[in-house]
């Protein structure tokens, strides 16, 4: 099956900065891809050159088959687009602007079901200026929805939402993907691609770093584990650094945290177990993709949304 | 959250068009936002009732003359509307759309934005003829003033000039970095248009020199070709001529330099 999504060395710049240096990606019917990197790493202007909002200075983009460039016509009835700062006219209801905005596709979705799954029907009412930061940003959801695209990019999807708003739009996003609606996932935010993502292209500084599964991913960074725990009595640190599957230990108050690879749990318990020591609250943490991304790029990303 | 369904429904039938729809919401949103509603209706209307209910303004404006201070302030409001709609209403609007993103968007959708703007357009052409319809009636059943002579030429006239108007307010939408800038813009236009179309002084009692500028400006413009009207003539050309080009001028230039986003 050809990929709903091509980007085959795309290059943009504004005036002296190149914005985008060289990205290559594809995507593949009914997956959820995500681009992952820091702020100013490329990932909006890329996204908005396969949406058609601008030209790319150089590359190829085809989307479901088409040139962003010359066939938008077409294209923004297939594509649904969540904008990171697209907004509404302030005075225009919720209801009006999603039944407006269905009247614009072809063969658009119920607007009233979205309306109600988006958690917005006590909303229908009110005026967009009125809304809050996470009620504006489900509403740009839904109407990135509601002509029933085959694909749709969602830039910053989740950014400004509560905890529990970010969980419920996760769910929302996996009932859309559900139906076989192709997703692309513009995010800075870790937890969300590792929810979301079936594979990832991480992006930094204009470049497409690597492309992956999030699992994927954090394997091949090789960052092992992390082990964390309060010895019922006092413990020598050389007995822990003297294992070679421990690359280095600290402590925290009474806590002794202790990094190394895949196999440090083993060695460490063994080691414990040999001097009669119980390691009491004993946490392990494995590698996240935080952890992979700074691995692999050397740079840290923001560890929640904005 | 995960019942919602978004397969395509047979709603095609209830849809109506997207264009017709987005000329409502813009009608709509024209009247919540107040400027329209109040400043291009109300206010002149008010101002309409007042004047008229001023005995010294039923002098003939010359002395054996037909039209009276008061039958030239009907037309002067018509075209008070107009000019706030033309400075206040359409740019501040279009503006902040473009500073907000609203363009934006709309240029991720099927529709695109050039009919955001064609419906902001119909919409305060729409509120302008309500307004025009409705100073007459009001001059002519509460005061007794007589409907322009020759309706036809009035209304190429009123036409024209609102062309001349609504293209001036997209221009300025077009030149206006901004919300701000707009309404700027807007507001300091505003004032010697409206000097001009003779709100403070009528245009025949202007000094030669200020009468001639006012033969070239729109509003001047709108009020010389709006009395050729009243007096029963078809207006002349150099006032349809006039408005023609600020209709044709700006609009061209608008269209040059506007920025979507």
């Amino acid at each position: 099956m050809p990929p709903v999504i091509e980007v085959r060395d795309l290059h943009k710049r504004y005036g002296d900065k190149v914005a985008v240096e060289d990205v290559s990606f594809t995507v593949q019917e009914g997956e959820v891809f995500g681009i992952l990197g820091p702020n100013g790493a490329g990932k909006t202007t890329t996204v908005e050159c396969v949406e058609g909002l601008r030209r790319q200075d150089r590359g190829e983009i085809k989307v479901l088959g088409l040139d962003p460039r010359h066939d938008r016509a077409e294209l923004t009835r297939l594509l649904g687009v969540q904008l990171q700062a697209g907004l509404l006219p302030d005075r225009l209801q919720v209801a009006e602007a999603l039944e407006l905005y269905g009247s614009f596709y072809p063969r658009p979705a119920d607007w009233r079901e979205l309306m109600h799954g988006l958690g917005l029907a006590d909303k229908a009412k009110t005026r967009y200026a009125k809304l809050s930061g996470g009620q504006k940003q489900r509403l740009s959801i839904a109407l990135a929805l509601v002509g029933s695209p085959r694909v749709a990019i969602l830039d910053e999807l989740t950014t400004g939402l509560d905890p529990q708003a970010r969980r419920d739009t996760w769910e929302l996003i996996e009932g859309v993907r559900a139906r076989g609606v192709t997703i692309v996932l513009v995010t800075h935010f870790m937890e969300e691609a590792e929810r979301l993502c079936d594979r990832l292209a991480l992006i930094d500084a204009g470049r497409v770093v690597t492309v992956d599964t999030p699992a994927g991913l954090t394997e091949r960074a090789r960052v092992g584990q992390r082990i964390q725990f309060r010895p019922s009595r006092p413990l020598d640190d050389r007995l822990l650094t003297a294992l070679p599957d421990v690359s280095a230990v600290t402590r925290r108050g009474e806590l002794v945290i202790v990094d190394g690879s895949d196999n440090a749990l083993n060695a460490v318990t063994t080691v414990l177990a040999r001097n009669q020591i119980v390691a009491e609250r004993l946490r392990v943490e494995q590698a996240s993709l935080e952890d992979a991304f700074v691995q692999l790029t050397g740079k840290r990303l923001e560890s929640g949304p904005r | 959250m995960s019942a919602l369904r978004t397969d395509a429904l047979p709603v095609t039938a209830e849809r109506g068009s997207a264009t017709w729809r987005l000329i409502k919401a813009e009608s709509t949103l024209c009247v919540r936002d107040k400027v329209a509603p109040l400043w291009g209706i109300g206010f002149p209307l008010i101002l309409l009732i007042v004047l008229g209910s001023i005995s010294d303004l039923r002098e003939p404006v010359e002395p054996g003359g037909v039209l009276t201070y008061f039958d030239l302030y009907v037309p002067v409001l018509i075209l008070f509307n107009l000019a706030i709609l033309a400075t206040a209403s359409l740019p501040t609007t279009l503006a902040g759309y473009r500073e907000n993103g609203v363009l934006r968007r709309m240029r991720t959708t099927p529709v695109g934005p050039a009919r955001v703007l064609t419906a902001q357009l119909v919409a305060n052409f729409a509120i302008a003829v309500v307004a025009m319809v409705l100073f007459l009636a009001v001059a002519r059943l509460g005061f007794g003033v007589d409907l322009p002579k020759h309706l036809p030429g009035f209304a190429l006239a009123w036409l024209l000039a609102a062309a001349a108007l609504l293209a001036i307010g997209l221009l300025i939408t077009a030149l206006a970095p901004g919300r701000g800038p707009a309404t700027a813009i807007g507001t300091v236009l505003f004032f010697p248009m409206m000097f001009f179309a003779g709100l403070w002084v009528p245009i025949s009692q202007m000094p030669p020199l200020l009468r001639n500028i006012a033969h070239y400006t729109p509003l001047g413009a709108g009020m010389g070709a709006f009395q050729d009207a009243y007096l029963g003539d078809f207006p002349s050309a150099l006032p349809l001529l006039t408005l023609a080009g600020y209709a044709a001028g700006c609009s061209i230039i608008a269209v040059r330099w506007f920025r979507w986003e």
